[in-house]
């Protein structure tokens, strides 16, 4: 594997990070909550598509809108049942009433898909590039997950800046008292936050089993952290924070990965994480917030 | 006596309840011990009891009493665990006698993992809320990361520690002690019931003399409002600081002795899903009542034993758990009825004592 490989599938691992970063950043610029259980609605999207492809035999198309479907629901009942009537309560009670939730789809899924480890057959089927007498070898899948990348990028910045509903959403984050005067129905919007970060979060579960082929009940949880990490890093609240925070934790996981120590590349992202959050705790691209008396 | 337990303060008299509940659950354990009733499989579990009652104390102290979430607990026990054993190890040669051995590895055990919660604590204590939670939990699974490629051997010569093999310890004969993922092995099983009981005992007196204290007022003045409490001259840093490190301290303990129970224990033991279920001791028993970790700790400790047939849903019922009562405590019907339900409780008895009594004993409601 020559260093150019490793700058791919850095990338690669990182554009999987930003989408799932998407969700946590969105979701937090709204709710001004950690959706600890992002991470693991990334595990059901890639069970959904799994049964889809595997049991029912449908084509990846069909499975992964079956997950994307299937995810956003999942996202929406989680923010009806257990955060919306938690809106006025402390962040300590919202935190964990959203580690709750995060248990219970761990646990849900290791009841119905059990413990053991399922090899996930990729949605694309084909052959590697080769680069530079093998210099540099390019996964389709890596090649997709940037593509997807950046289309939900550019997708995403469009629907926040030109439609109604991507400017209520900006409106209800800078201010939920204003936005409702305004209007604007702001459960609604948070509802269509949960259900856009689901959907994302299904196709980053698709994307990651993709590349990385076991799927298990803890398949989502240590990327969910990473991508949060990510998030963290880039700023929270940011679209194009989430992207450059998840390509910068993805190259750097690789890297650590494949130059300084296998097993200690989960604390040396980690690391990353506090010091970024000490360092610069409102992010690359974050504003800084003054707390008011 | 009664005198002066009529005299003691509302807090007085509830500790002294706690401290009596206690007392008369391990006298109760050690009666039916001497008859025999306890079952091989519940006898197995007094020491897990009385070390997840301490860890569940300990980590209300700082969810509940400093109202920071801490999600690396468990990394605190395991270097407890860990410290511990390599000490009772290393101590083999000085003291001969295995109770004063555990209890030296213990306080070794706690010492360093209250080192760890102060080295943790020096960055983690810039941070609030969801930010410090996630850090505590990163901490957490680095110690588990290291943990896993960590190797400790004793000989002649003295200890030796490594990152990378049990080869590379260059050991003269001697015996490994730490193997890396397979966690400390051949371990002298020193921990008994008593001294489990014992510690839990020193863990309430800590953590309840503490929260009486001046220190412990303003820990929890930083807890409800920090900036009024920053503006008051209370050093808040400190006051997080000292929670979370006597937190650590008693978890380490608390680790050195869980480990001593068993002949050997593996460093992923010590992950996410044993901070989150002391999480969940905590939050049953109520955040911030330390009476009520204690309850909670035990009983969610027995109950799995007992409740074999649906041993598969153990952890499905700890989740539920976690969002039922935090639902719950924040519905405001609810609330309303629960309040009523205990004015009226509170009515009946009351009817027949003096009339002035009743709204002193009430009124500890939020």
């Amino acid at each position: 594997m020559g260093f150019l490989s490793n700058v791919v599938n850095g990338i690669s691992l990182g554009s999987v990070y930003a989408i799932i970063a998407l969700g946590y950043t969105m979701v937090y610029g709204i709710a001004k909550m950690l959706n600890f259980a992002h991470g693991d609605v990334i595990m059901v999207g890639g069970y959904l598509s799994f049964i889809s492809m595997v049991y029912l035999g449908l084509h990846p198309v069909f499975a992964v809108l079956i997950a994307i479907c299937g995810c956003t629901v999942l996202g929406i009942l989680i923010e009806r049942l257990a955060y919306k009537p938690l809106r006025e309560a402390s962040s300590l009670d919202v935190l964990i009433t959203a580690i709750g939730v995060s248990y219970l789809l761990q646990n849900l899924a290791l009841l119905i898909w059990k413990s053991d480890p399922k090899v996930y057959p990729s949605v694309i089927q084909a052959e590697p590039l080769r680069f530079f007498e093998g210099q540099l070898i390019i996964s389709p899948v890596s090649l997709v997950t940037v593509l997807v990348n950046i289309l939900i990028m550019v997708g995403l910045t469009l629907f926040t800046t030109r439609t109604r509903m991507g400017k209520a959403m900006r409106a209800c984050s800078e201010d939920k008292g204003a936005a409702q005067l305004m209007g604007i129905d702001v459960d609604k919007t948070i509802s269509l936050t949960f259900a856009i970060g689901s959907g994302l979060a299904a196709i980053a579960g698709v994307l990651l089993c993709s590349a990385y082929p076991t799927l298990m009940p803890t398949t989502g949880s240590m990327p969910g952290i990473k991508a949060f990490t990510a998030a963290v890093v880039g700023g929270i609240g940011s679209i194009p924070g989430a992207l450059l925070g998840g390509l910068l934790l993805g190259v750097a996981e690789i890297f650590a990965k494949a130059y300084i120590s296998t097993q200690f590349s989960d604390a040396i992202v980690f690391a990353v994480l506090i010091i970024v959050l000490l360092v610069r705790p409102s992010g690359l691209l974050g504003k800084p917030v003054n707390v008011k008396v | 006596m009664i005198e002066r337990i009529k005299k003691m303060g509302r807090a007085s008299k509830s500790d002294l309840i706690t401290y009596a509940l206690v007392a008369a659950a391990f006298i109760i354990v050690q009666l039916l011990l001497m008859n025999g009733v306890i079952t091989s499989s519940l006898r197995g579990q007094l020491v897990p009891i009385c070390v997840y009652i301490v860890m569940a104390m300990s980590l209300n102290l700082v969810v509940g009493i400093s109202g920071e979430l801490s999600l690396g607990h468990a990394g605190f026990m395991s270097i407890g665990a860990f410290a511990g054993v390599v000490a009772a190890s290393a101590l083999t040669g000085f003291i001969g006698a295995p109770i004063p051995r555990l209890l030296a590895s213990m306080l070794i055990g706690g010492i360093l993992a209250g080192a760890a919660g102060f080295l943790i604590g020096i960055p983690v204590m810039r941070l609030q809320g969801d930010y410090l939670a996630i850090v505590t939990l990163a901490f957490g699974e680095i110690i588990k990361n290291i943990l896993n490629n960590l190797y400790v051997g004793i000989d002649g010569a003295g200890i030796h520690i490594s990152f990378t093999s049990v080869g590379a310890l260059a050991m003269d004969g001697g015996k490994v002690i730490i193997n890396g993922p397979q966690g400390a092995v051949d371990i002298e099983k020193l921990s008994t019931f008593a001294i489990g009981f014992a510690l839990v005992v020193f863990a309430l007196a800590v953590i309840l003399n503490l929260v009486r204290s001046r220190s412990g007022r303003a820990i929890m003045a930083v807890r409800d409002n920090r900036i009024a409490a920053e503006s008051v001259g209370i050093n808040t840093t400190k006051y997080r600081m000292m929670a979370f490190v006597v937190s650590a301290f008693l978890a380490g303990m608390a680790g050195a002795l869980y480990a001593m129970n068993y002949s050997s224990i593996v460093p992923k033991k010590f992950d996410f899903n044993t901070s989150i279920l002391v999480l969940v001791f905590v939050v049953l028993g109520g955040m911030g009542n330390i009476r009520g970790s204690i309850i909670s700790a035990t009983v969610l400790t027995i109950l799995p034993e007992a409740l074999r047939p649906i041993a598969d849903y153990r952890m499905l019922l700890y989740a539920i758990v976690l969002i039922a009562v935090m639902l719950v405590s924040n519905s405001t019907h609810l609330r309303m009825l629960i309040d009523s339900l205990k004015a009226r409780l509170r009515r009946d008895p009351d009817d027949d004592g003096p009339a002035g009594e009743a709204p002193e004993g009430g009124e500890n409601v939020g």
